[in-house]
């Protein structure tokens, strides 16, 4: 299946990586209506999500976005603006991190975590829209719980460690270090984990 | 980056490996004649066997050992987990030569190639004590706490001579001299410093020495390891009597003839490259400073490889400056953990104290004998635009603040 001198990403990535599309360039004049940011520099990716929305249709008219990150962390997040495009705000809210890894031909597993920024960012910019707009009655957004008090791990941790591979809790524990102080949060950590294992895999897929 | 007019080539990886000298080449063409089993006793077998023994030679020279002095193995990691294996076989003498049979430990630093840290780790397994000394800011071994960790008995200390990421050089004369003092074995890890420093086992005492054929412009699958006559030694390959029992196996023929050849073209070149590329050094660091903000340079100042440089661009993420400049016809590498298909960034970086976000900018460029200044020019042309146009993507650069 590999050609030789093949790329790591799918032709598609490459080409969403060397031409992004809706770059924000500007911000200032952009206005958003909603802001999203996710990630962090230290682990190696960040992105922000902007949005304009129509409100008589309750679509979105624009998504632009920024990314610090890998290749597949660009190409998600720009394939991602486009996808979100045209979506009723409760459509593009459903958008994951699947959908965009499929719509970029496939991402390399260690990857996932990337594109699951983008659609992060996006659900964070739609709240951000609805907190504006005195919806807040529709505001879902996933507040991170800390779960391994001792260093700080969030269940946000937890889910990105089980996306980037973590199957068992010692894996878990290798990837966080959730749980290698005191260890009081094992049977949390042990829950999330299953929890989220259902969420993303299927069965054959563990 | 699009056009179709032929985009110069550039390869910075010199670290990682080598492109084949001209001449070398042609010593393994012609050596491809020659297909004896260098252990039979007939006549093809004996002149493989005198071709090897004379490439022995010439290799052990090239670092002023004696022919009986070198083993030929298949790469720097199989030399230096052969090392690192000593300390926990019962049977090689390697503990009893320091005295401390019952409490076995061995001292490595924080920056070695993954090849020496798992194979640290590996012995940890099997009961054996691990001591890592940390280094400053600059890649340099902490001597203070090094002297301290010898305090304790020591069987063996590891620690590379020239480092592959960063450059920096350590004292190993002095590091060898302070782990002789205690009774400890010493070994280096020299695979980035043969053939680009003088490297001379006599003068630096060392017991053990690991170099690599691909990094000297050789082939890939031949490594050198270097026992002092006398030190304490067990096969890590066994089964065969080559290499005089100390290491299994048919020899690579083919890749130790052209070792030999590699190491006589290094000795003709390397004090004249080492001038040439000192200069290309000065020459990148100076174009970057001048043309790309916000960028700092790791490893030390001084003593480094002439032809490493290690740069963190803030706002720009390493793989994506890689890729880009890939597209642009420029090899390098990166400490940024997204290449590396791990979450961690590079160990090197960290060890040194780098923030994490500076590794992920991190560019490792190492320049070798095709470097030329023109490709220097170019490299800082692309460098600036790629630069540019990733700060351009990054989230980082309109200094968004979030806690």
């Amino acid at each position: 299946m590999d050609k030789p001198n093949e790329w790591l990403y799918t032709d598609k990535v490459k080409d969403h990586f060397m031409h992004p599309r809706n770059l924000l360039l500007d911000e200032e004049k952009f206005q958003a209506d909603g802001r999203g940011v996710i990630g962090n520099i230290k682990c190696g990716d960040e992105m922000i999500v902007v949005i304009k929305v129509d409100k008589k249709t309750n679509t979105i008219a624009q998504c632009k976005w920024k990314t610090y990150g890998c290749a597949s962390a660009i190409a998600s997040t720009s394939v991602l603006s486009e996808m979100a495009v045209g979506k009723t705000l409760e459509q593009a809210y459903q958008l994951s991190s699947r959908d965009i890894a499929q719509a970029l031909g496939g991402l390399p597993e260690h990857k996932i975590h990337c594109s699951v920024l983008g659609d992060k960012a996006l659900r964070a910019a739609i709240d951000d829209y609805y907190t504006r707009n005195g919806q807040l009655d529709k505001v879902k957004q996933e507040k991170e719980h800390i779960i391994c008090q001792c260093l700080g791990i969030t269940d946000s941790d937890i889910e990105h460690a089980v996306l980037e591979g973590a199957r068992t809790y010692l894996e878990l524990q290798e990837r966080t270090k959730a749980g290698t102080v005191c260890g009081k949060c094992k049977d949390k950590s042990l829950k999330l984990l299953e929890e989220y294992k259902a969420k993303y895999f299927k069965e054959e897929e563990l | 980056m699009n056009n179709k007019t032929k985009t110069r080539k550039v390869y910075l990886d010199y670290n990682a490996t080598t492109p084949i000298h001209p001449e070398v080449k042609k010593t393994i063409i012609e050596a491809m004649e020659f297909y004896g089993n260098p252990s039979s006793l007939h006549e093809p077998g004996r002149k493989v066997r005198g071709m090897i023994e004379e490439a022995r030679g010439k290799v052990a020279a090239f670092i002023n050992a004696t022919p009986e002095e070198i083993i030929f193995v298949g790469s720097g990691s199989e030399a230096n987990n052969t090392v690192i294996n000593l300390s926990s076989c019962p049977a090689c003498g390697t503990c009893e030569a320091s005295g401390c049979k019952t409490d076995k430990k061995i001292i490595t630093s924080t920056i070695e190639h993954p090849c020496v840290l798992e194979a640290a780790a590996c012995q940890k397994e099997r009961g054996i004590r691990v001591s890592y000394v940390g280094v400053d800011k600059f890649g340099k071994i902490k001597i203070d706490e090094y002297q301290k960790l010898l305090k304790e008995k020591t069987a063996l200390v590891s620690i590379m001579m020239a480092n592959n990421e960063i450059g920096t050089i350590q004292d190993i004369k002095k590091l060898c001299q302070m782990a002789h003092e205690q009774g400890a074995l010493f070994h280096t890890d020299a695979v980035q410093a043969v053939g680009k420093l003088e490297v001379d086992v006599k003068e630096l005492e060392a017991d053990y020495l690991s170099f690599s054929a691909h990094k000297i412009y050789g082939p890939k699958g031949v490594g050198a390891l270097y026992i002092r006559k006398g030190a304490a030694f067990c096969p890590f390959i066994r089964g065969g009597h080559q290499e005089k029992g100390r290491r299994a196996g048919t020899e690579n023929s083919l890749g130790i003839i052209a070792f030999g050849k590699a190491v006589e073209m290094r000795k003709k070149e390397m004090a004249a490259e080492f001038k040439r590329l000192s200069a290309l050094k000065s020459l990148l660091k100076a174009g970057i400073e001048k043309n790309i903000p916000d960028i700092q340079f790791n490893g030390h100042p001084q003593d480094s490889l002439a032809g490493t440089v290690n740069v963190s661009f803030s706002g720009a993420e390493g793989e994506t400056i890689l890729l880009y400049l890939d597209m642009g016809g420029i090899a390098v590498s990166t400490g940024s953990a997204c290449a590396s298909g791990s979450l961690d960034p590079s160990h090197v970086l960290m060890a040194t104290g780098v923030p994490a976000e500076r590794c992920h900018g991190s560019i490792r460029m190492s320049m070798g004998r095709d470097t030329t200044d023109k490709d220097i020019d170019y490299v800082v042309e692309k460098l600036t635009k790629v630069i540019k146009r990733v700060r351009e993507i990054s989230s980082v650069s309109i200094g968004v603040n979030h806690g």
